[in-house]
């Protein structure tokens, strides 16, 4: 879990392009909407595209990205449990 | 305040007809244009629905006399509209005024960059869509097939409010003087690349869409073509022109919210809506009807009717969307649904909002479901637009 | 009675170094068939946050855009309207998207690169930015795309809708856009050195990028750098007709073409299509001091926009750069400037500045 964990975090600022955002600064409990690290709704799409194309996860809905994305404990614990690949 | 300035032609293509008078047929008889998607190859196919236009490609092709693969299919639909536009207004020699072209485009050739894309350094055949990829190169298309020279010709680009946006700077240049009269309007073909950046958006219905319903889950994809032809008071005059309506008010904000999202209260279509009100020289209990822009994204029409209800205070007037006909015809939707504007006034009466039968929970707004007669002296057409682009465009009987 | 209209400022990101708003005092000398801006440090002006979704084109635009208002001395909130022109808006952006459509065969496509594929992301972005609810236009029109977001901010003003504007010309430059337009010969051959453009002798031009923006008001301030009299704009003329119209736009203005103090023109060293520039050069304005601008600039569908800085800015500071000059006439001093630009036979403009 704490490897997802860690690369979820990497894997999040790659995406995202959070240039001046370290790793070790994102905490597992941080918020990753509005407060802490400030993503909006279309980064939730660019993650869902991610649990896609990486965990073979489809999401249908983009509102239940809501609670998954809440941290990146919520988005491990998720795809631990519904991964495909 | 403004005198509203002189529509004397339309012309159209869409999914529910290939010009004003089957499209008048069809909004008339609940003919929809909404289907599975025929004539791209995506994967989506089984997935979405579309409001294609029948004509392929080679019977458009054939129909304007063009050379096969010569053309994106954005430009053949858009000179069929604007030909139609121009014949409908009577005008034979182009050139005899001061005569411009405005065009709202967001894919231009995209249709023809996406097929070809990898293959431009193989086939030397298929590379004069190279340039094709810029929006104005369709505009300028459509000009120089109209026969068009030495005239102001644009490309207006602003996402699914380009239409509506050069209908308003057509007005402002007659009204400013420095044209005699002006073909505005939109034109836009559905593409591999529309397709799937509203898939990535995951605003696109996998059936019917259903405009300001509680259960809409997002649009259909369209595709069309529409212009008007405006023309002065001094030409309306001189040549004696059948007046079949007037652009009255005009306005255009920006909800400086979300990139691609409307702000939840609807501040930018407010602002739009009261602009467009105040060029018109009216008072919101003005207007007769509003063709809202209504895409069923559960964003849009939430925050639309948001808009309405703050414009209106409460007393919004009749409305509803004519989308669920068409399917989103993106960079045309404003100069389709100018069209139908038009042809509402001319017969008052109300097109439906079809598929609609759950109020929204979050406001009690219930569009017009089934055509309905009514005296129709103004309309209110919405069309909001990416990049928090929102318009307004007011068409009235009278000057 | 028409307002006048006046421009108040300047900002430039192009293939000179103009960010700083110095005024080709060393002139950056190229040798290449595309040449990109010289880019200032885009991190001293955007933040880390807003950047990382910035497409070049918005990049470039934020900070030719700043510029321009920080230097009119206007705050985010007296800007009344935002016009832009760009020829392809953020293209790198739609053909990743399209290349991503076709590789992945329609799959794990994300939603960024299409959001900046929308022409008028540059226009919403900067409103975005500065939280302006006024007009948003963007223009698309090849090479009179710049020119159809001044002439929307000219009558805006004129008729009192609007008091500040800034209006502005973006495009960029990536590859596939570079690799297709030199299949059909739009981009040159052969390397050309800069000062040298002009004697090539050979097809298609040097293809290149840049974001010019303007605050244009009713106001003159005191960092005026002109008054913006008139401005037409054509879909096609033949060479023939260019000498006709143009005589015909200085005459509404009371002008002749002796009465112009500067003529510039788009002249790009393209063997094919320079004759258009000839007929004014070689003509009406064979006694006009004349100059040229897209040998410092490269050719782009708003390269016109660095006419435009280059015209203003020669109005403010009273001279002409060496660099500049196309004949071996001069000016006593520069009052009124005649811009004339064309990209391949289409789409001619002409605009008309004045000194304030």
């Amino acid at each position: 879990m704490s490897e997802l964990k860690q690369e979820l975090k990497e894997k999040i600022i790659e995406q995202l392009n959070l240039e001046d955002v370290a790793v070790d600064e994102i905490q597992d409990n941080d918020p990753l909407f509005g407060e802490g690290l400030g993503l909006d709704s279309i980064d939730a799409l660019e993650l869902i595209v991610m649990l896609d194309k990486d965990y073979g996860i489809k999401l249908a809905d983009p509102k239940e990205g809501r609670k998954i994305f809440e941290s990146v404990q919520t988005m491990a614990k998720y795809i631990e449990e519904n991964r495909s690949r | 305040m403004g005198k509203g300035v002189a529509i004397t032609g339309m012309g159209i293509i869409s999914a529910i007809g290939n010009n004003v008078a089957e499209n008048y047929l069809s909004l008339t008889t609940n003919k929809i244009g909404i289907s599975e998607i025929s004539q791209i190859d995506t994967i989506h196919k089984n997935d979405i629905m579309v409001g294609e236009i029948d004509d392929t490609n080679p019977i458009l092709e054939k129909k304007l006399g063009i050379q096969e693969n010569e053309w994106s299919r954005t430009v053949l639909i858009g000179t069929i509209a604007a030909q139609e536009a121009l014949a409908n207004s009577g005008i034979s020699d182009v050139n005899e005024a001061r005569t411009g072209f405005i065009s709202g485009t967001t894919v231009g050739g995209m249709d023809k960059s996406e097929q070809y894309f990898y293959e431009y350094g193989d086939r030397p055949e298929v590379r004069q869509h190279i340039t094709g990829l810029h929006a104005g190169d369709s505009t300028n298309k459509i000009a120089k097939h109209l026969g068009l020279e030495k005239s102001f010709v644009t490309t207006i680009s602003t996402a699914c409010s380009s239409a509506a946006n050069a209908i308003m700077l057509g007005a402002r240049m007659i009204k400013s003087g420095q044209l005699d009269r002006v073909i505005v309007g939109g034109t836009d073909s559905l593409s591999k690349f529309t397709i799937n950046g509203f898939k990535t958006l995951m605003i696109l219905s996998d059936t019917y869409s259903t405009p300001f319903d509680d259960n809409r889950k997002g649009l259909n994809l369209g595709e069309a073509a529409a212009y008007l032809v405006l023309e002065s008071d001094s030409m309306v005059e001189k040549n004696n022109k059948k007046v079949l309506g007037y652009v009255k008010g005009y306005g255009n904000a920006n909800d400086a919210f979300h990139q691609t999202a409307s702000s939840e209260n609807g501040d930018g279509a407010v602002l739009a809506m009261k602009k467009a009100l105040q060029v018109a020289g009216m008072k919101p209990e003005d207007i007769d009807y509003v063709n809202a822009h209504g895409t069923a994204t559960p964003n849009n029409d939430l925050s639309e009717g948001r808009a309405l209800i703050r414009v209106f205070d409460n007393k919004v007037p009749e409305f509803s969307s004519t989308k669920a006909f068409t399917g989103h015809t993106l960079a045309a939707a404003g100069g389709v649904e100018a069209v139908y504007s038009v042809l509402a006034l001319q017969n008052n009466l109300i097109f439906p909002n079809l598929n609609f039968k759950t109020s929204m929970k979050e406001f009690d707004l219930n569009p017009i479901t089934v055509a309905k007669k009514k005296e129709l002296r103004t309309v209110l057409s919405n069309s909001f637009g990416f990049g928090g682009n929102c318009s307004t465009l007011i068409f009235s009987k009278e000057a | 009675m028409k307002q006048s209209v006046y421009i108040n400022s300047v900002g430039s990101v192009s293939a000179q170094k103009t960010f700083d708003n110095s005024f080709l005092d060393d002139v950056v000398l190229h040798n290449d068939t595309v040449i990109n801006v010289i880019a200032p440090n885009y991190k001293e002006y955007i933040p880390p946050a807003a950047a990382r979704r910035m497409a070049k084109g918005i990049k470039m635009s934020t900070v030719s855009a700043k510029n321009a208002m920080q230097e009119a001395e206007v705050a985010e909130d007296e800007i009344d309207a935002i016009i832009v022109g760009t020829g392809l808006g953020c293209i790198g952006d739609s053909e990743k998207f399209v290349s991503d459509i076709i590789d992945n065969n329609e799959q794990f496509l994300t939603p960024t690169r299409f959001i900046q594929s929308s022409h008028n992301t540059v226009a919403g972005q900067i409103a975005l930015g500065i939280g302006c609810k006024g007009h948003n236009f963007t223009y698309v029109h090849s090479a009179i795309s710049f020119e159809s977001a001044v002439l929307d901010a000219k009558m805006q003003i004129e008729e009192n809708e609007a008091k500040t504007i800034l209006v502005g010309g973006v495009d960029e430059l990536v590859d596939h856009h570079i690799s297709t337009h030199r299949l059909i010969g739009h981009i040159k051959k052969e390397a050309v050195e800069t000062m040298s453009i002009l004697k090539s002798g050979t097809s298609g031009a040097v293809f290149s990028e840049g974001a010019h923006f303007f605050v244009l008001s009713n106001e003159k301030k005191s960092s005026c750098y002109s008054e913006l009299v008139a401005l037409k704009t054509f879909n096609v003329l033949s060479e023939s007709q260019v000498s006709d119209e143009t005589s015909n736009f200085l005459m509404e203005q009371g002008l002749t073409e002796e009465s112009v103090d500067l003529i510039i023109m788009g002249n790009n060293g393209d063997n094919d299509f320079d004759s258009y520039y000839d007929s004014l050069s070689k003509g009406a304005f064979k006694n006009v001091a004349q100059a040229y601008f897209k040998h410092l600039s490269g050719e782009f569908d708003t390269a016109s926009g660095f006419g435009f800085w280059l015209a203003n800015m020669i109005l403010k500071q009273g001279k002409v750069p060496a660099s500049v000059q196309l004949n071996e006439k001069r000016a006593e001093s520069v009052q009124t400037i005649l811009i004339y630009n064309q990209y391949r036979g289409e789409n001619h403009s002409l605009t008309l500045l004045k000194k304030c």
